[in-house]
């Protein structure tokens, strides 16, 4: 493709200006892709690197270091306690007490258990006692598979901690051979109110957020990867094993015929797309009218038209969200009114019609959205340089041109990452769906096994019913969640490397 | 808007203007109508007594209060307890982790910071829903679901919170660091400098993550409805009212939905409109800096 330079590009006519940016955006794709490999080639490269440098560190600082430095490497903290650091050196110790406790009582069975996920599963055993068969429950896959990850945490916060141990030692050595004092328990516990405050202040929230967000996405990863489902829940039922890519081949060969979960599969993802892309668009631009139009000079009672939208938003969700779902039902308020009215002779099916319940959601949503879409424009609109306005007009631009030309770039030059967060957050837009529709019209020809599937449902909606329906499908549900990571992931990627600017978070202070 | 156009001009525009305004005027009504009717619907029914079920007019024929005495001798007490004891919990709890966090990603340099914002990012792109399997059997293991579902909701909605920083730290990037350090040259510790100069400084975004924090729980219905699992004591009400308009209930639960509605929108709608300008700052701001 020819590149243009700033003044070429000026002469082309407007078709011309049209075709080459297009062309650039297209040629720009595989461009991304290529510095995409390349970037995840460097990260590995640097990984491995910083492993060698790690392990050449660990090798010179024992034949470096004194004996209390050697020994460290074997009882942790023992150089900390040598040289005077006691809190460090006994916090140090307890942890290597703690875990090789854990790993003998404990870690030892849930990781040697990990590759088969149990091997037997609940049954009759005879009693000799009672001279009858009990029922008897006896490996548990979902506890195996989750202490078996917790483990393998346990083992990398050990390894690191350890490598911490021996960095202190060195560090110590360091020190020590200025002739400087090393620090004290108490200077410790000082420094996390202040210079390593920060550690004391992520703490809380870190703890949290590995507890309950890394370590159910790392197991429900790998449930992804088994027949974890209703009837092999591990324990009660049947265990659970391994089955290796047989999932993800469920939910996306095509090729297989009339594979009916592939099938649903793309036409829940493209309804979803399109969802995506509607909602967050009607809203965009309806609710910037609606704030334009309030925000009009000479317009008055602006702040009662504002508290009537925002007002809105107070209002609990599946409140609104239920209660209009009903209205529009055949027996509702809309459909009496329009039959009292005479407007039509039967009543309307607003949700049995595909087509209609479509858009009769992405209509609704337009109706919960604009509210928070006027707030968010009003704030932007009041930014823009009055004098831009001013200029343009005495340039004859009337108010389309002035929309067109000044108010809609600086909106979406600001807005472009909040559209992109929007746009993310429709595709997962549980609420709206599930409570409006609950997915349906349901859809015959998908799969009543997986969750009744139905024309509205998002992938988000028909991961719920898949775990919530009658043959409890986590395997499945697990891919489909993976899968929308995917999507949102490569959507995000492509363009935040398109947008016009990164911004530089420095910038605001 | 025209005080320098020739006289001529100056009429046109007026009335062009005036057209304008007047046509904006009759949509900005027809908006308010359109978005205040579902709620006037609500409340007109919730006083109807001829009929508990859908009928097609909104004025009701008979009106009385039948409908929120049978409101507060139903499980509806029991839900509304549960749902106010969670957003209280959940308000102070969750402020204070999102302010521990957005405060020290704004304000401090450390080693993993950008590794972190990213990861975080990333972990964010997975449906939280997915997570909900294995948390419900893990509370449940641990006591926390069914009836006594409110201490393990309470955990599970302020646990993660603290990947929810992203308003806040805009907010406290705006504020100057030149604060900070003039703080730390007088000899201030930099948990002094967050307690006796930022937090005062903070107030618009505490009050705003308050209200959010305060507002989400009664809005919840996936997290609820997973680990209330069906028994009525541990449900907030989404999940308890979300039952009313189902198919078997709705004819005679209708009404008593309607009532339902207005008693919980009305505290979080009163609540919501005297902070509504905090609110209105944090979202602003918050979409303005991505």
């Amino acid at each position: 493709m020819k590149k243009y330079s700033d003044l070429e590009y000026l002469r082309l006519s407007k078709g011309q200006k049209f075709t080459y940016g297009l062309a650039s955006f297209f040629a720009s794709i595989p461009v991304f892709f290529k510095n995409l490999f390349l970037g995840i080639g460097r990260f590995f490269k640097n990984l491995f690197v910083g492993i060698g440098k790690e392990f050449a560190d660990l090798g010179s600082t024992f034949a470096k270091g004194d004996w209390k430095t050697k020994i460290s490497y074997v009882i942790m903290g023992f150089g900390n306690m040598a040289r005077g650091q006691w809190l460090r050196g006994l916090l140090f110790l307890a942890f290597e007490a703690v875990f090789i406790m854990y790993m003998v009582v404990a870690g030892g069975y849930w990781l040697s258990m990990l590759p088969s996920l149990g091997k037997v599963g609940p049954g009759e055993v005879y009693n000799e006692v009672l001279d009858t068969y009990v029922y008897q429950y006896n490996d548990n896959s979902f506890k195996i598979l989750l202490y078996g990850v917790l483990t393998i945490f346990f083992i990398i916060a050990f390894i690191y901690t350890w490598r911490m141990n021996v960095k202190q030692n060195k560090i110590a050595e360091e020190i020590l051979a200025t002739g400087k004092p090393l620090k004290s328990g108490k200077d410790d516990l000082k420094s996390l109110v202040d210079d390593q405050f920060h550690k004391t202040l992520l703490a809380l929230p870190l703890t949290g957020i590995l507890i309950f967000t890394v370590l159910p996405i790392v197991f429900m990863i790998l449930v992804a990867f088994t027949n974890y489902d209703g009837t092999h829940d591990g324990y009660y039922s049947n265990l659970f094993t391994w089955v290796g890519l047989q999932n993800f081949n469920t939910l996306l060969n095509w090729s297989s015929g009339n594979n009916v979960y592939a099938a649903t599969f793309g036409e829940i993802l493209t309804w979803t797309l399109i969802w995506a892309f509607f909602a967050t668009f009607t809203n965009y631009f309806l609710g910037m009218f609606v704030a334009m139009m309030i925000n009009k000079k000479g317009i008055k009672l602006k702040k009662v038209w504002r508290t009537i939208l925002v007002m809105t938003i107070a209002i609990p969700q599946f409140i609104s969200l239920l209660y209009v779902s009903k209205m529009f039902s055949k027996n509702g308020i809309v459909n009496g009114l329009f039959l009292s009215l005479g407007w039509i002779k039967e009543a309307i099916p607003f949700w049995d019609s595909p087509t209609l319940a479509r858009i009769m959601v992405i209509v609704i949503n337009i109706w919960i959205g604009i509210p928070y879409l006027m707030l968010i424009v009003t704030g932007i609109l009041m930014n823009i340089p009055a004098d831009l306005y001013e200029s343009s007009r005495i340039d004859g631009a009337n108010a389309w041109q002035q929309f067109t030309k000044i108010t809609l770039p600086y909106m979406l030059f600001i807005t472009g990452p909040y559209l992109l967060t929007q746009f993310t957050g429709n595709m997962n837009n549980f609420n709206v769906i599930y409570l409006l529709t609950g997915g349906a019209p349901t859809n015959a020809a998908a799969s009543s096994a997986a969750g009744t599937a139905g024309y509205t449902d998002l992938l988000i909606t028909w991961l719920f019913k898949i775990t919530t329906g009658a043959e409890a499908q986590y395997y499945l549900a697990s891919v489909v969640g993976i899968m929308v990571f995917v999507v949102v992931a490569v959507i995000s990627l492509i363009v935040y490397n398109v947008l016009p600017s990164i911004k530089n978070e420095e910038d605001f202070q | 808007m025209s005080t320098n156009q020739t006289p001529k001009r100056h009429m046109g525009l007026k009335a062009s203007a005036r057209i304008s305004n007047t046509i904006i005027y009759i949509l900005l009504i027809f908006i308010s109508i359109i978005w205040l009717a579902p709620f006037i619907c609500i409340v007109l029914q919730s006083f109807r007594v001829e009929s508990t079920w859908q009928v097609g007019y909104v004025i009701p024929q008979q009106w009385g209060l039948d409908n929120y005495v049978r409101l507060f001798h139903s499980d509806f007490t029991k839900w509304y307890l549960n749902t106010f004891i969670i957003a209280v919990a959940v308000a102070v709890i969750q402020t204070i982790i999102v302010l521990c966090m957005s405060y020290t990603l704004s304000r401090f340099r450390f080693k993993m910071r950008k590794a972190l914002m990213q990861f975080m990012l990333i972990l964010g792109m997975f449906p939280g829903m997915l997570t909900m399997i294995i948390l419900y059997r893990v509370l449940k293991d641990l006591g926390m679901t069914q009836a006594n579902a409110v201490p393990g909701l309470i955990l599970v909605y302020v646990a993660s919170s603290g990947m929810g920083y992203y308003v806040s730290k805009g907010f406290f990037d705006t504020i100057p660091k030149s604060l900070d350090e003039a703080a730390r040259v007088d000899g201030a510790t930099r948990a002094q400098v967050l307690t006796k100069i930022i937090l005062p400084l903070a107030k618009p975004i505490v009050i705003y993550t308050i209200l959010t924090a305060f507002m989400a729980p009664w809005g919840d219905f996936v997290f609820a409805r997973y680990i209330s699992f069906g028994t009525s004591a541990g449900m907030n009400v989404a999940v308890g009212m979300y039952n009313w308009l189902n198919k078997d209930m709705i004819t005679s639960w209708y009404t008593t939905f309607c009532a339902g509605g207005v008693v919980v929108a009305l505290p979080v709608t009163i609540l919501f409109m005297c902070l509504q300008r905090y609110y209105v700052e944090g979202v602003t701001g918050g979409a303005v800096k991505g």
